[in-house]
């Protein structure tokens, strides 16, 4: 851990460089974001490898789908609320239904993207990529696990969805860190409550420990780095120990980690559970502090649901 | 094949999707049957270099049907080529049938991509265009799109982008059939002149009676060897239900499969056109 500050999608188009110098057959497909997405930077590597279809993430998926059949390993690109529900059907029926080696990894999601606005941040992707079968998603939380997501998905066969995001944020991780699909991380240990975190909310989860521990509550923090497939395990073992858990998401609290971990527990472990995340509504303009205080994704919004959920705990 | 066997090939076909939908009870024949010809040309004609007894042959030239509810057509040919056998298109539309409803590119061997909703062929054909060339592969990319299928707008985003790289080794194929689900194309949301807008998008257009094998074979043959730096547009001129006469011209033949008295009726018609010198 340190200090410093960097944007989950500075990982983007350097990894790429890395993996096709390592003779990886990657390529990317991009739709007029390149220097925002840093895919620009396979393009200036590699000029023959990145393709450009211009406004038009359409096509930009179907060229990706038709690489793949051709043997690559196919990235696309675009901001998140264009890359995903703007070629839904297209991700949906060319390369899911196929299981072809596409990843979807747009940049920009969240509202972290900030004064854009709401038309520009995408709080439903981790949804509608969760909801397809043959998917994977993965929801890095700094700029390492980000490099670590690309590199997995390039590696792991068939559709992959990397949630990048535009905001310079704290690194948590060593730059080498190898992480793993399906596995989640205990960042830090605790017995009163578990909070479960991804993407930028990790660095804020871990904020709030802090802030819980000042009241003498101890939280284990999570890092659910892969929201699916989910750690189970993990989840339920964490669960199981702190007797409840809150969630914690730059994303709505419908269908995203919220909603993943609500139908675990439901299933496998009924427990208090209390959501962190957009509650139904879209985003608005604005700095990416004043968004997370006013949409309550901040330290001290955490820190009131894990009281909240302890305390539907001593109701049982 | 000589012309005379390809017209008997392209018969077969025909018979083989009218038995076929019929078997399943639902389905797509007018669309099926407007383009036998173009894929008895494809197939049969010696215009796509491939090896039906080894279907990822790395320099096999692609063909996408980017409508890929004319998916009887398509299984019809592969199954006569030999992809797999004939009487398993019996099964379509059945329970864990490798011929699904629309075309399944992880189930059946000779399917080059899963298709069915519209539009996304063109793209996927200019990305495998791009990837040869990337690989320095030789190899063709064909595409069969519907007339109707090119009102989707990511149709001509892809032909921007093809033009744009110059994939010269793309040849796009419109059945231009004239009808939609809906009615004429022309009543629904005309999207002519499609030659004018292929050519103004930058690719070079080629025209041809759709149902005349000498004509289909010719253009695909022509299109095929053309390399200008420009991806190819062939409209095909081509009749909806062609060769059934209560399914020829009619939109209503669209998605429907024919009761048993009118499987019988469209039988007889296409053997009749089987025997020689009738």
């Amino acid at each position: 851990m340190s200090n410093e500050k960097k944007a989950t999608r500075a990982a983007y188009g350097e990894t790429l460089v890395e993996l096709a110098n390592e003779g990886a057959p990657v390529v990317a497909v991009e739709a007029d974001l390149s220097g925002s997405t840093t895919t620009k930077k396979l393009g200036d590597a590699y000029p023959d490898r990145l393709f450009n279809v211009g406004i038009a993430e359409q096509d930009m998926v179907g060229v990706a789908a038709g690489l793949a059949l051709t043997g690559h390993v196919a990235f696309t690109g675009s901001f998140a609320v264009f890359g995903t529900g703007r070629v839904y059907d297209q991700i949906r029926n060319t390369v899911c239904y196929a299981n072809l080696d596409v990843k979807i990894a747009p940049t920009h999601a969240g509202v972290s993207v900030g004064p854009d606005g709401g038309s520009h941040q995408m709080v439903e992707d981790i949804a509608l990529m969760r909801v397809l079968p043959n998917m994977r998603v993965l929801v890095p939380a700094d700029y390492a696990s980000a490099k670590a997501a690309i590199k997995l998905a390039a590696k792991t066969p068939g559709p992959v969805y990397v949630r990048m995001g535009r905001a310079s944020v704290p690194c948590i991780y060593d730059e080498d860190v190898e992480l793993e699909i399906g596995q989640a991380h205990i960042l830090r240990e605790g017995a009163d409550v578990t909070i479960l975190a991804c993407g930028i909310e990790v660095d804020e989860a871990l904020k709030a420990a802090d802030l819980l521990a000042d009241r003498g509550i101890s939280a284990e923090v999570v890092d659910v780095f892969s929201i699916k497939p989910l750690d189970e395990k993990l989840v339920l073992g964490s669960i199981r120990k702190t007797g409840c858990a809150v969630t914690a998401e730059e994303h709505s609290v419908i269908g995203g980690l919220g909603g993943a971990v609500a139908e675990l527990l439901s299933e496998k472990h009924p427990a208090p559970l209390v959501r962190v995340g957009m509650r139904d509504c879209f985003g608005t303009s604005g700095e990416m502090e004043e968004l997370m205080r006013e949409f309550g994704l901040d330290a001290e919004s955490i820190v009131e649901a894990a009281v909240s959920a302890m305390a539907k705990k001593n109701v049982e | 094949m000589n012309l005379q066997d390809l017209k008997g090939k392209a018969n077969d076909i025909r018979i083989d999707i009218v038995n076929m939908v019929a078997e399943a009870g639902s389905g797509h024949p007018g669309g099926s049957l407007s383009s036998a010809e173009i894929l008895c040309a494809l197939y049969f004609g010696g215009v796509l270099e491939h090896d039906p007894s080894n279907p990822a042959k790395a320099d096999r030239d692609r063909f996408v049907l980017s409508k890929g509810h004319a998916a009887p057509v398509l299984y019809a040919t592969l199954a006569e080529a030999g992809y797999f056998p004939k009487d398993e298109l019996t099964t379509l539309r059945k329970l864990h049938s490798r011929l699904q409803g629309h075309p399944d590119c992880r189930k059946l061997p000779g399917v080059e991509a899963s298709t069915g909703s519209l539009g996304q062929g063109l793209s996927i054909s200019a990305g495998i265009a791009c990837g040869l060339k990337l690989q320095d592969n030789d190899a063709a990319v064909f595409t069969l799109m519907g007339d109707g299928e090119c009102q989707e707008g990511q149709v001509w985003e892809a032909a921007m982008f093809a033009a744009h790289r110059n994939l010269d080794n793309l040849v796009a194929i419109v059945d231009h059939n004239h009808l939609q689900i809906d009615g004429a194309i022309e009543d629904v949301c005309s999207p002519e002149s499609l030659s004018a807008k292929f050519e103004a998008f930058g690719w070079q257009v080629f025209m041809c009676d759709g149902n005349d094998m000498e004509a289909v074979l010719s253009t695909l043959e022509a299109a095929k060897a053309a390399h200008t730096g420009k991806p190819k547009a062939i409209i095909a001129e081509t009749v909806k239900g062609k060769g059934v006469s209560f399914m020829e011209g009619q939109a209503g033949w669209h998605g429907k499969a024919p009761n048993a008295e009118q499987t019988e009726q469209a039988i007889d018609e296409l053997t009749d056109k089987e025997t020689p010198n009738v």
